[in-house]
Formats: C-alpha cells, sequence, structure tokens
C-alpha cells in the first residue's frame, strides 16, 4: 500500500511540474516562488526541530554500548564503543557519521531447519548505506558550481575527481551511476525481503522514490535529455543574490527537477531525514559512559525536604542522652 | 524555555544554517556576471548572410555541443572518416581547428566565456593546439 501510494505521490509531483511548467508557462512559480518556499521551510523547520529536541532532559547517560567501559588500568577499555572522554566521543560521532559504524554490526537473522535461528553478517544495507549517502553529499556538493560567481577550488577539485574516468562528454560521473545503483538496491531490498516490507510505511518509501526521481532527471539533463545549462546558472546566481530572473529556453525537465528537491526539502523537518540533525543529538552516540565517576543529577527532580540524621540529632540530643541513646556529637 | 547542552547544540544549529545560507552569503558579495559568447569574428562577419550559421541548429549546439564534438571525435579518430553530413544535407569536414574554430576565432571570448563561467574544463586542449586569438581576445 505504502508502496503504490509513494509512487502515484511522487508521479503526480512529476505531472504537477509539467502541466506548471509545460502548460500553463508558471517558469516564475517553479523556478523562484516555491524553491525560496523551500529552502524557507527547510531552514526554519529543521531548526525548530532541533530547539525541540534541545528542550528535552537527558537525566541519564545511557550505557548501552558494546565495548568494555573504563575500569581497572589492567583491563582493556574499548574507547571508542565505550568512551570515557570528550575526546573518545568525539572519535565515536565522526566514526559514527562518516562511516556509519553501528551499521556495520548489522546482522540477518533466519529460521533454519531444526527448528534453529541462525544470525550471520550483513554487510550490503551498510555497504549501500554509506555508498548512496556519500555520493549524495558529492553531488550536493558539485552543484555548488551553479551558486558561485567563482567556484570554490574545493567544489572543481570533487568535480574533477568525480568525472576522472573520463567516459564521454559531458563527463560521467561516478557518483550519478553509484547514487541510482545504491538506492534501486535500498529500494528492492525493502520490497524483497518480507520482514522489512512488513514494517515499510509511506514514510519509508516517499523518500526513496523523492531522491531516486530527483537523481534520474538530473541524469537525464546531463547525458540524455540535455538543457540550456548556462541559463539554469543564471536562475541559480538570481536567486542567491536575491535577484531572481527566468531565463528563456530552460528545458521543462529541469523545473521538474527542480520541483522534487524543493519537495524533499520541504518534507526534510518532517520525516525521518531528520536523521541529518538527530544523528548528532542521539543519547547513545554522544555522551560520555561516565556514570561511575561523575555524579549526573536528574534535571526534572524537584526538590525534596530531606532530614538528615545530624538535623535530627541536633534536634533531640537532649532527650537522647536523658533516656541513654548513644549520641555522634556531644 | 531550558535547553539542554543548548550551548553545543546552538553552535551546530549556526554552523548549520551558516553552510546552508553561504551561497546567499557568497553571492551577494560577489554576485558575477552572465556570460555573452561572443560570435562577431572577422570571419563570421565576412559571410553572407544566408551562410552565417552554424553546422547544426543553435538551440541544438547551446545545449549538445560537446555531445556533438565527441561523437565527431570518434567518428574521425577512431573510424577514419571525417566527413559529416548535417541535417540539412551538407558535407562538412570533421575538424576542430579547421571547421569549428575556423569560424570561432574567438576561443577566449567564446568558448571560455562559458566554460569558465559554468567551471568546466573541457579537455579538448590536451590535445589540439589552442589557436591563436584574432578578434576581441585578451
Amino acid at each position: 500500500m505504502g508502496l503504490g501510494f509513494s509512487l502515484v505521490a511522487v508521479l503526480t509531483l512529476v505531472l504537477i511540474a509539467l502541466g506548471g511548467v509545460g502548460g500553463a508557462n508558471l517558469q516564475y512559480l517553479f523556478g523562484v516562488i516555491i524553491p525560496y518556499a523551500a529552502i524557507a521551510t527547510f531552514i526554519v523547520g529543521f531548526t525548530l526541530k532541533v530547539l525541540g529536541w534541545a528542550k528535552v532532559p537527558v537525566p541519564f547517560r545511557i550505557p548501552t554500548t558494546s565495548g568494555q567501559m573504563k575500569s581497572f588500568p589492567w583491563i582493556n577499555h574499548d574507547k571508542f564503543d565505550n568512551p570515557d572522554t570528550t575526546g573518545q566521543v568525539v572519535g565515536r560521532m565522526l566514526l559514527e557519521v562518516l562511516l556509519f559504524r553501528s551499521l556495520f554490526r548489522n546482522t540477518k537473522t533466519e529460521l533454519r531447519d531444526g527448528p534453529r535461528l541462525a544470525y550471520g553478517s550483513d554487510k550490503w544495507l551498510w555497504l549501500a548505506g554509506l555508498a548512496f549517502h556519500w555520493s549524495f553529499l558529492v553531488i550536493v556538493l558539485r552543484h555548488l558550481r551553479f551558486f558561485f560567481a567563482d567556484v570554490p577550488v574545493l567544489v572543481q577539485a570533487i568535480e574533477g575527481l568525480d568525472g576522472f574516468l573520463q567516459v564521454g562528454a559531458p563527463l560521467l560521473y561516478i557518483t550519478d551511476v553509484v547514487i541510482i545503483s545504491a538506492v534501486t538496491y535500498l529500494f528492492i531490498r525493502r520490497v524483497i525481503i518480507p520482514q522489512v516490507r512488513y514494517i515499510s510505511l509511506p514514510a519509508d518509501y516517499f523518500p526513496l522514490f523523492l531522491i531516486l526521481g530527483i537523481a534520474i532527471t538530473g541524469v537525464l539533463m546531463r547525458y540524455f535529455i540535455r538543457i540550456h545549462v548556462v541559463g539554469i546558472k543564471e536562475l541559480a546566481m538570481g536567486l542567491v543574490t536575491l535577484k531572481p530572473v527566468v531565463p528563456e529556453g530552460i528545458g521543462v525537465l529541469f523545473y521538474i527537477h527542480m520541483f522534487i528537491v524543493s519537495t524533499l526539502r520541504m518534507y526534510f523537518p518532517f520525516s525521518k531525514l531528520m536523521h541529518m540533525g538527530g544523528v548528532f543529538l542521539s543519547p547513545t552516540r554522544n555522551l560520555a559512559n561516565n556514570n561511575r565517576r561523575q555524579r549526573h543529577e536528574n534535571p526534572w527532580n524537584y526538590d525534596v525536604k530531606v532530614h538528615t540524621y545530624e538535623a535530627y540529632e541536633d534536634e533531640f540530643r537532649e532527650k537522647m542522652k536523658e533516656s541513654g541513646l548513644p549520641v555522634e556529637k556531644e | 524555555m531550558k535547553l539542554y547542552d543548548g550551548g553545543k547544540i546552538i553552535t551546530g544549529l549556526v554552523i548549520f544554517v551558516g553552510l546552508m545560507l553561504s551561497p546567499f552569503i557568497l553571492g551577494m558579495a560577489k554576485p558575477g556576471e552572465k556570460p555573452d559568447p561572443k560570435t562577431d569574428t572577422p570571419e563570421i562577419q565576412e559571410m553572407e548572410e544566408k551562410d552565417r550559421k552554424c553546422v547544426e541548429p543553435k538551440e541544438f549546439m547551446r545545449t549538445s555541443h560537446m555531445v556533438f564534438i565527441d561523437s565527431w571525435r570518434d567518428q574521425a579518430l577512431r573510424d577514419g572518416d571525417r566527413v559529416y553530413e548535417n541535417s540539412e544535407g551538407k558535407e562538412i569536414d570533421i575538424s576542430l581547428q579547421n571547421t569549428c574554430m575556423k569560424c570561432h576565432s574567438n576561443k577566449k571570448k567564446f568558448c571560455d566565456e562559458c566554460h569558465n563561467y559554468m567551471a568546466v574544463k573541457p579537455y579538448c586542449w590536451d590535445c589540439h593546439i589552442v589557436p591563436e586569438e584574432k578578434e576581441g581576445g585578451v
């Protein structure tokens, strides 16, 4: 159900842009107004979501980790699985954000004859996930050439490396091949593994199809149905200098691409895609496991009125002495 | 509004928003100029009005010249066939130096104008000799 619904939703988006620009000539709406609305929604929505998370107290260091915590000097401490200092936490976060370390531990479970439950290593999800995320990052960075009058050297270097195979003209980008393969794999995996399919919702399929749609329209524009690329940079520069222009003769395919990208940006803060910000705020990842060395006070504790033994004795000392009870202070 | 670890989170958010807005900030500081490739070389101006056109229509060349030239390269160098029949049925000599650059003798004001704007570095001139500038050169 979720699959069909999401596919129809994305195809409808394509048709809206096709009709809006190809039929009704709403270039200004699809090229300027919607992109501005999308970037505003993205930034404001993202910020509010993170601030909302920041309001949630974290009462305790969550020690569910998969390595030996710092203990006696003669017991090996697993620094990145069970960090003790901020530096080690930074190490764990970097490994998590850049290499998806916890996904590397992904296992598959099978019920075999017997019946017997079997577990095995399953690195394909990690590999496809990593390939997809890194290519997406490279692709986003490559697109910066549309937004800077002097394209930064770093962006040019990334582009040079990406096109380094020198296949065809315009040069084939490695990341274009990788992202489409990886997203396709992630989609097929979701559909053919029964357990994964069972828990898949429209919220899982929809972003997958959006991203696939973005990649396909991008690839079509570069390699197959070419568009007026200089016009697109003029449009992009108009947007970032706040003097929007809509040059003539940009193909409708560009507006479809832009519309799906805008949808993704607007959808972002309200969806599971917020794991982009969320990974940095995961208590199981970003806190040092130092519960035994440092006192962490529960932030929602109210003030408890206590009556210590010391105060009790002060209050009743004379009476205690009279009845022969021992006291700590004379 | 009480934030927990507010300092770190706000720092992260400021970096995020800064990165997202950096094209706007830098774009406002340096908007750049849109390219204006020139087709007014002496060779083109000497031509008669009716001959003053590229081997294929302008719209096609604007979006697809790279694919077109690449296919010329393959046809001439890999198949050894240097004759191209264009969409009007005219036979044309396949040659970057002798056909393309004969009219467009202003590489800097024609090729480089858009290529620099788009930060594209085609590797034509790895093999071909960069032609002398004739019109509007540096």
